[in-house]
């Protein structure tokens, strides 16, 4: 009897492989790969590897040997001839700024060259090499498991001893950040909350053809692009757009004083309300549809009046609903990317746009990677706090 | 219907209820209920008597009429201010709450200082028999210890009036009987009013005081339990309460207590109720117990026919005969002849007496005689 009925359990198993396959290697294959690149860095160790060996012996207090010079020109030589050097540079240059065009100005000074000091051709291509800094940098680059890329994302340092410091405030960029994009998602679940619950307790409430078509309303949105309703807050929001023109024909503001809705915080909090909105409302009314009205019924015949029935007795039992809605949309908006890229200006940018930054333009892999682990961190935790407090399992999604 | 000669408390006067504007589901009742009374209104479903329920409690509005309790018209009073108990169909209980945060709250809403609340709570679960049970949840309970809840809370802020909105529905046929006695003790012991919905017809029979049976939104009888079912008015009374053998036939002479209806196997000697009137229609109500195997002299309904089914249920035998027009006529005889001492189609002779057999006129007498017929 359990044999076959196991088989059939097998079989049904199978059938669930290709989503798994799929998701191995669209999903946690990548996310895999770039939480290693968070800490492993292997390029510079393994383009560099003797002057490391060589460097491994160095003090740190003084200006290496002339052997570490030498070995260091052989294995630049070799790098620019297999045209790899840039590469290298540019890594050792995140920790040091202006080693880049060290490197590539002694690597062209030294092409042809057999100097009796190694040392002394180095200095004179670039001065830099006299000081411990450089080699420092060099040494730290070659590091093949770091923690340089979470020291960067948390906005630590380390001084010249290795100690980890905080960087000096106007060098601060990614803490702040993730304050301002927590501080945000937060303000954007609070107002798809304030917004969204009477809407779903309308829904839920309403005679069946109106609770239809209501519902249709919410669920419209979700047909659209996000392009296109994003690129609509645009229209809707820009200096020239519909809501300055009518505030302006409306006299509330003068024609000089035209509002600044767009491509800044304003503008990232209202389109992304907008389009959260309905991640708000379905779990909750999902939850006050099973809310019998007898409960309120049975409220009043107690002898409550409605507001005292419904915060005694209708919300809580409405919690369930405004906790799944509110943990969906604070996720979603902590991740957000194109909403705050498209209308948020200089201001209103998100962590995201900084992690897709590094990963479009800096070409930073590692930071990308370290800050996006640390979102991922603040997320998990958060969820678990939220857990403690709210307890998931009274958390329905419908 | 005796006038005990005590007290109305709630009265019902010319009330009317439409949803739709077209469909009347409560039309035109008159109801008086007494302080004390158990008060059962008894009716299938969509009969209208939920409605009624639901319209004292304050939930829904008549359309027309009015509705007094202790003499005021209570048309603007909010529910919450009608201080009625109520009990509803699924408990309604607050799952959220435990038992004791569901008994106190209407003393909550109340401002009952908290003293006595722990006391009055006290109280309510004794008087329902679930004392211990404070802090369990709702969901924590049983079906009947749930009911219990229900109905304690519905007296813990001590109403003089329960309403009760098919209590027993949910519990299975043990338990129910059980709450029937548990729930008619309660109210003897408060002396409060009950008015309490169901479509069970034994529960009615069993609990109340007395009982109005609603069919198509109109009260058909009003009555004690026990007049209900030896002296129903209507055809819809006679066929809902209890077994009966309902078949139609032409009035042919009336007399004083007794009258002759021409049925297709002769003339049927019945007690005329009511308005009859010889050349009317009338249905004809006899109770299965009623019958019995004729003897000569002993009945003044005579008739023969044949068996043309039997069941055995141990104490009695149900037979199944063709008469008078009815291919269903359903008699109950005591087992006293022995199983097989008559066979599926044997000639019986059976016979019943004058009083037992009801004769109701049908004209004039229905709301709706062309729904009552069709249905």
């Amino acid at each position: 009897m359990a044999r076959p009925l196991s088989g059939a359990r097998l079989r049904a198993a199978a059938l669930t492989l290709p989503l798994l396959a799929f998701v191995a290697v669209t999903f946690i294959a990548p996310l895999g790969s770039m939480l290693v690149r968070s800490f492993y860095e292997p390029h510079v160790a393994d383009a560099l590897p003797r002057t490391l060996a060589a460097l491994r012996a160095w003090d740190g207090s003084s200006v290496p040997s002339e052997d570490t010079f030498r070995i260091l020109a052989t294995e630049l030589r070799l790098l620019d001839q297999e045209r790899k050097l840039g590469g290298v540079a540019t890594r050792i240059n995140r920790l040091e700024g202006g080693m880049r065009s060290a490197i590539m100005d002694t690597a062209r000074a030294l092409r042809n060259a057999e100097p009796d000091s190694w040392r002394e051709a180095f200095t004179a291509a670039y001065p830099a090499w006299g000081e411990e800094a450089a080699w420092r940098a060099v040494r730290r680059a070659g590091e093949r498991y770091t923690m340089r890329h979470y020291l960067n994302a948390l906005d630590l340092d380390r001084d010249p001893p290795g100690n980890i410091v905080a960087q000096s405030p106007e060098r601060r960029i990614y803490l702040p950040l993730l304050l301002r994009t927590l501080g945000v998602s937060l303000a954007i679940t609070v107002i798809c909350l304030i917004l969204g619950y009477p809407v779903a307790y309308l829904i839920a409430n309403a005679s069946p053809a109106r609770s239809n078509l209501l519902l249709l309303l919410v669920l419209v949105p979700f047909w659209t692009s996000l392009l296109v309703r994003t690129t609509s807050w645009i229209v809707l929001l820009q200096n020239q757009g519909v809501v300055n023109d009518l505030l302006v024909a409306a006299g509330v503001i003068g024609n000089d004083g035209r509002l600044a809705l767009v491509y800044n915080m304003v503008g990232t909090l209202v389109a992304m309300t907008q389009v959260l909105l309905p991640f708000m409302i379905l779990p909750m009314y999902a939850v006050m549809r099973s809310i019998s009205p007898t409960y309120l019924r049975a409220a009043s015949s107690l002898g409550a009046t409605f507001r005292q029935g419904f915060v005694r007795v209708y919300w809580p039992q409405s919690l369930p609903g405004v906790a799944a809605g509110s943990l969906l949309v604070f996720i979603l908006s902590i991740g957000y990317y194109i909403t705050p890229a498209l209308v948020g200006g200089r201001t209103g940018q998100l962590i995201s746009n900084m992690i897709a930054y590094h990963m479009q333009e800096s070409l930073n892999w590692g930071l990308a990677a370290a800050l996006g682990v640390i979102l991922m961190v603040t997320v998990m935790s958060l969820y678990l706090v939220y857990n403690r407090l709210v307890g998931i399992e009274r958390m329905r999604l419908s | 219907m005796a006038d005990t000669g005590t007290e109305t408390h709630v009265e019902f006067r010319g009330v009317s209820k439409t949803y739709d504007g077209r469909t009347m589901v409560v039309r035109d009742l008159d109801l008086s209920v007494r302080k004390g009374e158990f008060f059962t209104l008894l009716g299938p479903s969509g009969s209208g008597k939920t409605t009624c329920l639901m319209m004292l409690a304050g939930f829904e509005a008549p359309t027309a009429g009015e509705i007094s309790i202790d003499g005021r018209p209570v048309q603007n009073v909010p529910p919450r201010k009608r201080g009625i108990g109520v009990v509803f169909q699924n408990y309604a209980l607050f799952p959220h709450m435990t038992v004791r945060r569901n008994l106190a709250f209407p003393l909550e809403v109340r401002g009952v200082p908290e003293d006595q609340q722990a006391e009055r709570i006290r109280r309510v679960l004794e008087i329902v028999r679930l004392e211990g049970f404070e802090a369990r949840r709702p969901s924590e309970l049983s079906g009947g210890q749930q009911q219990r809840v229900a109905i304690a809370r519905a007296l813990v802020f001590e109403p003089n009036l329960v309403l009760m909105d098919e209590p027993l529905g949910a519990l299975d046929r043990r338990l129910r009987e059980e709450m029937q006695f548990e729930i008619r003790r309660i109210q003897q012991d408060l002396g409060v009013t009950v008015v309490y919905v169901t479509h069970d017809q034994q529960e009615a029979m069993s609990m109340s005081s007395r009982v109005a049976v609603f069919h198509h939104g109109r009260v058909q009888q009003v009555a004690e339990p026990e007049v209900l079912y030896e002296e129903p008015e209507r055809e819809f009374v006679a066929g809902f309460i209890g077994d009966n053998n309902i078949f139609r036939g032409r009035i042919t002479s009336v007399g004083h207590g007794i009258c002759e209806v021409e049925t297709p196997d002769g003339i049927v000697k019945a007690f005329p109720v009511g308005e009859c009137r010889p050349g009317q229609d009338a249905v004809l109500a006899i109770r299965p117990e009623r019958v019995g195997l004729a003897k000569p002299g002993l009945f003044s309904n005579e008739f023969e026919a044949r068996v043309d089914g039997i069941l055995f249920i141990g104490d009695h035998l149900r037979l199944r005969l063709n008469l008078c027009g009815n291919s269903d006529f359903i008699v109950k005889i005591p087992n006293i002849v022995g199983h097989g001492a008559l066979l599926t189609g044997d000639r019986v002779s059976v016979g019943w007496a004058v009083t037992d057999c009801r004769a109701l006129p049908l004209d004039g007498l229905e709301g709706s005689p062309a729904a009552e017929l069709g249905s």
